[in-house]
């Protein structure tokens, strides 16, 4: 993969200026033709085998969440195990990406996937709200690489973005970048969280989009799930088409992970579409699409029985997890 | 005694007032049957003139404000009342009529002009629209003119049905071509130099005295004319069948009286283009 | 990988009787004088249409009379209105039949007889229902006329949704109508005879003559019509204006369009692409307020055509009655062959055409959605109206040129703008010779928004308070 030179993409060194200038540079956003394009992709009708290889491929891209004050190492073993055997009675369903928790929960989370190839994210960087100092958050990071995270999921610091600091984001990101890295060389993949509910326009998710990207994320993600406004399809869709632009100039292919408010099949279906027609086939792999989601695993379950038996499952029939 | 120094009718083209390109006149009598004047009579190649002066007019005229147009319409109605002696005199000695009807066609000429200038700016309020859709979207229809207006002024009048004519056509920024009653002409040579010296800009109003059947056709072929008002032609069907080969708008003969005081919005409407443009509402 | 698996809708949904009469005066003649009408995507045909003649057409201006003047004119408001919110209703309960049943005689996608042709039919029926009683505030002062018996002849790129742009402001208005749908697309305008008899609509209100070109003149030519409502190309709006010069008919022409689709560089880019696929490849660009000229700022092309090319990629053509087909089969041979020869005259001319790869189904009749880049104004692409799923792409610099590139046409029926700096919008929006202008969008349609053309593009509105004063005459 080649490497980013942020200089030469903004065309100047990088200061608040220079950033600023390329950021608004940047198409506009019609939000009304956006929101119709999606409507019209969220018409597609996906039956039988492609509904089958949409919901086994929904599963494999999900970053399996608990993001609680309440959460404790049970409560974090008990969803490793829901994820190591999603459905008892169908050995052949596939596994989720990864198990999203807490820096603090990375221990036993890794404790108890094991030898699974099930990876490790952690949030950091004072998640949800991202307001602490820089040294804060980079502690809260290096905490959880220590911890064995294989990916990092962070906040941008949404106050600076929208008073226009956008050099103070494009600092924490880099800064958080480093401390990825681990000893061995390798680095833990870091999600870069928008936050796009505190946004609110397309066209500043699209800046921050461009923004987290220059500043070396593997992933933009929409939202931390704790505002009121989550994923939604075309903000997904906006920076779905970010990444496929950035990949276009560039030759580096970065993820995207909607989270947050996806909690059917038949909603996970709809991003599935979304992501084949608006970046392209490229993107439909756990490695550049995940869906951030709790709920979302059993209903995919039951649909998947659904196809798989002909008959309507229940709730009893999938695992509290 | 003194010897009167006679007016020489001429044609009236983007503001000047040529002679007929054809250097042709006819005679044009009093009501007795006596000489009066000779005047102007076009020809095929001033109706092409009068296309291209009317034609490069238009958009200024139509761009100008509503307010500026309204206002360019009262001073013709105030030109218009400053030179009634003539116009009366004019009208009498054309027509037979008695001073009082003289007077009485000068008066609805003028209250037709202050009626159409009241008009400009308030077309859009009555006859646009915002249309509540059912989508995100701001939508309005607004009323532009429709270009270039030829037309044919009602034969049996020689002052009020040309303003009637006139005025509906360039009220709301067209610029027309028109041709007067071939018998009655006197007054709309008067009545062009009433524009000529109102503020309206060359070209706007382009006035063409002749045999109307004559050059009827080579405004309803136009290619480059928009709109055709053939109430004051004889031969308005066939006119009617020439104006389809662009499909000009058409005013049929006997649509709107033209001797009143004033007009009828709906004859402003037929010289107009109802445009409706839409636009998302989003942030 | 993610292939959509086939998604066909029900063709049971709809049954076809195996030939059909006219339907004059509330009942359906015997069949005769019949032709096939066929599916385009499959070339199956459906059901024999009658071929109707001066006699036929006699008969349904008879019936039309006779139900204005004993019926029809008689009714107050209210009642017309109440009978035009019984036909929306139905054809709201029988969408998926009437959406079906476009889709095979007309070739057009399922999604969008679903999603466009039948809820915009009966959007405006139930628009217009409402004005039936409100006349008096159309803008004709009180007691406005209709203007009798309504001639109207319908296209067949939207079938039933061009016949509710007419039937519904007629009958709200107070006139009663003879309709003639396109001869290759008559089977909603017979399923809609049925929802009128459904309706208890009064005999003889709505009347339905089916044929070609022939029975359209002698309708237009019938001696005893008042007004005239025609949608089609504008060589024949031209015949019909000179057909009823001299005689008191009033005429609406909804005629063609070559609409001027115009991308600044400072456009939301990836709007204005999905504007453009919108705008061209909607109804195989059987729309005659298609987008079909691209004018695109010389500083942004490039990347404009690179993503409207990788766009064009997903575009999926192929069975209409499939859920997810984008663009279905082209109408008639006929009109497949026009486009094909105007494509390869607008590459003999100098323009490259370009068309993603997609499989063509191998009956029916197929055109793949085309760009023709390197086009300049004087090229046939650029001024002639193909009526397909090609767009001509043209270049400007300044505002002024694109102004005067896209007014430089015999149309004017509409035209597109995309920059995100509002006092442009307006700008253009004054400047461009078009009755409809999208901003930032296209191809929007709504009961309540007046559609129609300047120039060659006809004259009259269809939608809104406009399109009702199509129907009505002030009283004097």
């Amino acid at each position: 993969m080649p490497a980013i030179e942020p200089e030469a993409i903004v065309g100047s060194r990088i200061t608040n200026q220079s950033l600023s200038r390329w950021l608004h540079s940047l198409p506009g956003v019609d939000k009304v033709g956006l929101e119709a394009r999606v409507a019209s992709l969220s018409t597609r009708s996906i039956k039988t085998t492609s509904k089958a290889w949409g919901l086994d491929m929904a599963i494999k891209m999900m970053d399996l969440t608990t993001l609680e004050g309440a959460d404790t190492k049970e409560r974090v073993r008990s969803l490793c195990l829901k994820a190591i055997t999603p459905d008892p009675m169908d050995l052949s369903t596939p596994q989720p990406a990864a198990i999203c928790v807490y820096g603090d929960m990375v221990v036993h989370a890794k404790e108890a996937l094991g030898k699974n190839k099930i990876y490790v994210a952690a949030v950091a960087t004072a998640f949800p709200s991202g307001r602490a100092s820089l040294q804060v958050k980079l502690a809260d990071t290096k905490d959880a690489v220590k911890a064995g995270a294989d990916e990092i999921d962070m906040v941008i610091d949404r106050g600076a973005f929208l008073s226009g600091n956008y050099l103070e984001v494009y600092k924490q990101i880099v800064a958080v970048k480093e401390v990825c890295q681990r000893k061995d060389g390798n680095h833990a993949h870091l999600k870069v969280i928008l936050e796009t509910g505190e946004l609110e326009t397309y066209d500043n998710i699209r800046r921050a989009s461009y923004l987290a990207m220059l500043a070396g994320a593997d992933f933009i993600k929409t939202s931390t799930g704790k505002v009121s406004v989550n994923a939604t399809l075309p903000i997904t869709m906006l920076m779905l088409q970010a990444v496929k632009d950035w990949y276009d100039t560039t030759k580096i292919q970065i993820g995207v992970k909607p989270a947050g408010g996806i909690r059917t099949a038949k909603d996970a279906l709809k991003y599935l579409v979304v992501v084949k027609e608006t970046a392209g086939d490229k993107w439909l792999t756990p490695k550049y699409f995940r869906f951030g989601a709790s709920s979302l695993l059993n209903d995919v379950l039951m649909q998947r029985q659904k196809l798989t038996t002909g008959n309507y499952s229940g709730r009893d029939y999938v695992s509290v997890d | 005694m003194r010897l009167e120094i006679k007016k020489t009718y001429k044609l009236f083209i983007g503001g000047k007032f040529p002679r007929s390109e054809s250097g042709r006149i006819y005679k044009v009598n009093n009501h007795k049957g006596d000489f009066l004047a000779n005047v102007a009579k076009a020809s095929r190649k001033d109706v092409r003139d009068s296309v291209v002066v009317a034609r490069s007019a238009q958009s200024g005229w139509a761009g100008a404000s509503a307010y500026n147009r309204g206002q360019v319409l009262y001073r013709i109605a105030e030109m218009l009342e400053g030179r009634r002696e003539q116009f009366v005199a004019e009208i009498r000695e054309l027509t037979g009529k008695s001073e009082k009807q003289a007077n009485q066609e000068v008066d609805n000429a003028i209250d037709s002009w202050v009626w159409h200038a009241g008009w400009t700016d308030k077309i859009e309020s009555v006859a646009g629209n915002m249309n509540p859709v059912a989508g995100p979207f701001f939508n309005i229809s607004t009323n532009q003119p429709t270009g270039v207006v030829a037309a044919f002024a009602p034969q049996d009048s020689a002052l009020v049905g040309l303003v009637n004519t006139i005025a509906p056509a360039i009220v709301s920024g067209n610029s027309v071509i028109v041709v007067t009653s071939e018998s009655l002409p006197l007054a709309a040579v008067t009545l062009a130099e009433v524009l000529e010296t109102s503020d309206l800009p060359g070209g706007v109003v382009n006035i063409l005295t002749g045999n109307a059947k004559e050059l009827g056709s080579w405004l309803a072929s136009h290619m480059d004319v928009n709109a055709i008002d053939l109430e004051g032609i004889s031969n308005a069907a066939e006119l009617e069948m020439l104006a389809a080969e662009t499909l000009k708008r058409v005013i049929r003969p006997g649509t709107y009286s033209r001797s009143a005081a004033k007009g009828a919005l709906q004859h402003i409407l037929d010289f107009m283009e109802i445009k409706t443009v839409w636009h998302p509402k989003g942030n | 990988m993610f292939d959509y698996a086939p998604a066909p809708e029900s063709r049971d949904l709809v049954k076809f009787q195996d030939s059909y009469g006219h339907f004059i005066g509330g009942k359906f003649t015997k069949p005769s004088n019949t032709y096939g009408t066929i599916n385009p995507a499959t070339e199956e045909t459906l059901a024999q249409i009658s071929h109707g003649t001066a006699k036929d057409v006699d008969a349904a201006v008879k019936a039309a009379r006779n139900a204005y003047e004993k019926t029809w004119s008689k009714l107050d408001g209210a009642t017309r209105g109440k009978y035009l919110y019984r036909i929306a209703r139905i054809i709201q309960e029988r969408s998926r039949e009437l959406a079906v049943a476009e889709t095979l005689n007309n070739g057009k996608p399922i999604k969008e007889t679903r999603d466009a042709d039948i809820p915009l039919a009966a959007s405006w029926f139930f628009y217009y229902a409402g004005w039936a009683d409100k006349l008096d505030y159309a803008g004709l002062g009180p007691n406005p006329m209709a203007h009798g018996v309504a001639a109207q002849v319908v296209p067949w790129n939207f079938p039933l949704m061009m016949l509710a742009w007419k039937i519904a402001p007629a009958l709200a208005a107070g006139n009663t109508v003879v309709l003639k749908p396109a001869e290759t697309t008559p089977l909603s305008a017979l399923l809609f005879a049925e929802i009128c008899q459904q309706a208890e609509l009064p005999d003889g209100v709505v009347n339905i003559v089916t044929g070609f070109g022939d029975t359209g003149a002698e309708l237009f030519d019938h001696s005893d019509i008042n007004k005239v409502a025609f949608t089609g190309s504008t060589n024949v709006g031209k015949i019909i204006a000179k057909q009823i010069a001299g005689t008191n008919k009033k005429a609406t022409l909804e005629l063609g369009g070559k609409a001027a689709n115009i991308v600044f560089e400072d456009a939301a880019l990836d709007q204005a692409v999905e504007g453009i696929v919108n705008g061209i490849f909607f109804n195989q660009g059987h729309v005659c307020c298609a987008g079909s000229r691209l004018l695109v700022q010389e500083s942004v092309q490039d990347v404009l055509i690179k993503k409207l090319k990788a766009r064009m990629e997903n575009i999926r053509l192929g069975d209409p009655m499939d859920k997810n087909t984008d663009i279905g089969a082209i109408n008639s041979k006929a009109q497949l062959t026009k486009i094909d020869r105007l494509v390869k005259q607008g590459v003999k001319e100098g323009g490259q055409s370009w068309a993603p790869t997609c499989a063509m189904p191998k009956n029916g009749f197929w055109y793949a959605p085309t760009i023709i880049t390197g086009v300049a104004p004087t090229n046939t692409v650029a001024r002639e109206e193909i009526f397909g799923p090609v767009l001509s792409v043209m270049t400007f610099r300044t505002p002024a040129e694109a102004v005067a590139k896209a007014n430089n046409s015999q149309y004017g029926l509409s035209a597109g703008v995309w920059t995100e700096k509002g006092s442009r919008i307006l700008k253009m929006a004054d400047q461009l010779n078009a009755g409809v202008v999208w901003a930032n969008t296209y191809n929007q349609f709504d009961p309540a928004s007046p559609f129609g053309g300047f120039k060659e593009s006809g004259y009259g509105r269809e939608g809104g308070r406009h399109g009702l004063l199509s129907y009505l005459k002030g009283s004097h």
